[in-house]
């Protein structure tokens, strides 16, 4: 089986090789895409993720569902988000995680068995990962069902107007809920980006499984634009969402953008993708990964270098550190008392749940003491 | 004055609306129609469609935006037209908003309320007469309430309402049109508690939505043979107040349990395990349950007797009372 064939070439502005083709849907002055902290955030992010694979191979994390090649399109995404803007992520979106501030050892809580999220997404608008396919394109379209009646829509006031940015895989475009959430959110006009990075692969299913056209074509059907741009181009997912965005802040509506990127790695640590794909496959988009890319045109090209050796030493160590803080804060999680499950299930603890709790927590007291 | 339960929730909705401008409601054919059973009648008109949204087809897409609205502030009122109807929205019930407040480490709790009519006995077609209640009961994360009278169906709607958590509310539709004197002005009761609405010595007889008033009745031709039964109304099916059973039972040493819901691993089962092991030696009878058979909802012609009635329910009492 192989991934299907675009029939639509995907928007792209940043070639392979790093040539920079002009176009003037590309933003500029202060909307602009900053090119080295782009750069910046996916070297980290990437970090973060190969950080977290090392983790797992030694046994301090369960499970990782690394998000390798797709820096482009996340980078490029979380970059055009506001503070006030809100976010619905799968559980890949490690790099938009990063970029809207999230620390990224609280990212590990879940896949290390600490916790069900790991953060507060009141603090950053940045909400729990998600692991039900597509349950949280409904979640988006409620939320910005709640921007539109707070009049937070299309008042013109940059720092008021807000618009919600979901993020689905390829997969999840044939859930039902998706396509609900497609309804609703023509029906109503909400103010919600859906962004589906197409990585080619659910699990194992290839994207001619779950449609035969491009994801961005539905988005006709349902009544909004869909576009369909470079996953692996920085510059042009950025100036794809943020235009999304604009519009959706300014009351535009929804567009469904398709990100047409690849997952280099299998699903997750526990997958064994080279059952059912080759491994040319991942050799060919090797070729046209996001950072080589954004690096080709940072390092020269026909254009003075705006990215020196001093520039990626600076980097370099501090991905070091960053790595040791991961590596030291996953194991620092706390675990969690064998108490709280009971405490968070509802607002106020019923009778029965109390007595079992006790019974639990006798048990667990007793336990521990014929082992000391 | 005498309401009849639909009216009486109409009436709870309207309120709750007037007192805090963040509850909203959400469901199919809700608007101008009134939903069809007329609950949120008027309310459209009165409130604006940003409140009382009319909502695409689809039980899904009402549950999980309502967990969306729920993230942004809000108070959604989610309406499932029938209970046959809830299944399509039981992944975003069950995997999402029963455990969002677990997942967030108790941060974030989802104060959403969904409305489902149930049970039989109105002469439907299927899938608009099932009594779901157990799968929610099964769920941790969620309340599950159902009022068996318009004072009740006033009360707890409220409640169901203003708590910060998720809550299953399960309208009787035989009841809807059953008048009762409504007070909205009453206090509130307290939604985790069963109530006692008749009481009694000589045997514990539970019930809960519309088989409450079934019960009342089976008691009453009991009493005329001079057995005073004790009939509870068990309101909340989650959390169950076993309490309130287990100390009647220890007055009367016999409990009999009614639902129209199938038999196994039904409401009644969880109840009964739950009063003999507290009351093991008080209990001078086996727990007796009459419910729905394990079949489906039958067509409507044969509900009368599928269903728990007056007469199902005196022969288990005899039965517990022969012992």
């Amino acid at each position: 089986m192989t991934s299907a064939t675009p029939t639509t070439e995907p928007w792209s502005v940043l070639d392979a090789a790093g040539r920079l083709r002009q176009d003037d849907r590309v933003p500029f002055g202060a909307d602009a895409l900053d090119l080295r902290a782009a750069y910046r955030d996916m070297v980290l992010a990437r970090r973060v993720d190969t950080e977290a694979i090392a983790l797992q191979r030694q046994g301090e994390l369960g499970l990782w569902p690394s998000m390798l090649g797709q820096e482009g399109a996340q980078v490029g995404a979380g970059s055009a988000l506001r503070a006030q803007d809100v976010v619905f992520p799968t559980y890949r979106e490690h790099a938009v995680a990063w970029c809207f501030g999230v620390d990224p050892v609280q990212l590990l809580g879940l896949f290390r068995g600490t916790t069900m999220g790991g953060w507060d997404p009141r603090e950053r608008n940045f909400n729990l990962y998600t692991l039900v396919i597509g349950a949280q394109t409904l979640h988006a379209v409620g939320y910005a069902m709640g921007i539109v009646r707070d009049g937070d829509v299309g008042t013109g006031d940059p720092d008021r107007d807000r618009a919600v940015l979901v993020f689905l895989g390829d997969g999840a475009l044939s859930e039902g809920e998706t396509n609900e959430a497609f309804v609703w959110a023509a029906a109503q006009n909400l103010p919600v980006v859906f962004f589906c990075q197409n990585n080619q692969w659910a699990i194992s299913a290839p994207f001619s499984v779950q449609s035969r056209v491009p994801a961005a074509e539905r988005a006709r059907g349902f009544g909004f634009p869909g576009v369909r741009v470079d996953g692996n181009d920085v510059i042009a997912c950025h100036a794809v969402t943020q235009a999304a965005l604009a519009n959706a802040r300014a009351g535009g509506g929804p567009t469904l953008i398709e990100a047409v990127t690849y997952r280099r790695n299998p699903h997750t640590t526990s997958d064994d993708d080279l059952r059912y794909r080759a491994g040319s496959e991942n050799d060919e988009w090797a070729t046209r990964d996001p950072i080589d890319r954004l690096r080709a045109l940072l390092t020269g090209g026909d254009h003075s270098p705006q990215i020196d050796e001093a520039f990626l030493a600076d980097l370099a160590r501090e991905e070091e550190e960053l790595a040791e803080r991961l590596r030291g804060g996953c194991r620092a999680l706390p675990v969690p008392a064998a108490g709280d499950p009971f405490l968070h299930s509802l607002g106020s603890m019923p009778r029965d749940l109390e007595r079992q709790m006790n019974e639990h927590l006798a048990f667990v007291a007793a336990a521990e003491g014929d082992h000391s | 004055m005498s309401t009849a339960m639909a009216h009486a929730l109409n009436a709870s909705l309207r309120d709750a609306m007037r007192a805090d401008d963040k509850v909203l409601l959400i469901g199919e054919d809700i608007g101008p129609l009134g939903g069809v059973f007329r609950v949120t009648d008027g309310l459209q008109k009165d409130f604006g469609d940003d409140r009382v949204v009319t909502s695409p087809l689809g039980e899904a897409g009402i549950v999980g935006s309502a967990i969306g609205l729920a993230l942004a502030g809000y108070r959604p009122v989610c309406e499932i037209q029938f209970d046959g109807f809830v299944f399509p929205a039981m992944n975003q019930i069950v995997t999402q908003l029963a455990r969002y407040r677990h997942r967030s480490e108790g941060r974030i709790s989802l104060p959403v309320v969904i409305r489902i009519p149930v049970g039989g006995g109105i002469g439907a077609i299927e899938h608009h007469s099932e009594s779901p209640e157990a799968y929610f009961a099964h769920t941790p994360g969620l309340r599950v309430l159902c009022p068996s009278d318009a004072q009740e169906a006033y009360d707890l709607l409220g409640q169901a309402i203003r708590c910060d958590d998720p809550v299953i509310f399960l309208e009787p539709k035989r009841s809807y049109w059953s008048k009762g004197d409504v007070d909205p002005s009453a206090p509130a009761v307290d939604m985790e508690r069963a109530r006692i609405v008749r009481p009694g010595d000589a045997l514990s007889l539970v019930a809960y939505g519309a088989l409450v008033p079934v019960a009342v009745k089976a008691a009453g031709v009991l009493a005329e043979e001079g057995r005073e039964v004790e009939v509870i109304d068990l309101r909340s099916l989650s959390p169950i107040d076993d309490a309130t059973v287990v100390e009647s039972v220890r007055r009367t040493g016999r409990l009999v349990i009614a639902h129209e819901a199938s038999q196994t691993c039904g409401i009644g089962g969880e109840l009964a395990a739950r009063v003999q092991a507290q009351a093991f030696y008080e209990l001078e009878a086996p727990i007796l349950r009459v419910t729905g058979y394990d079949t489906p909802y039958p067509a409507s012609r044969l509900e009368e007797e599928w269903l728990p009635n007056v007469d199902r329910i005196l022969e288990a009492c005899d039965l517990s009372l022969s012992h």
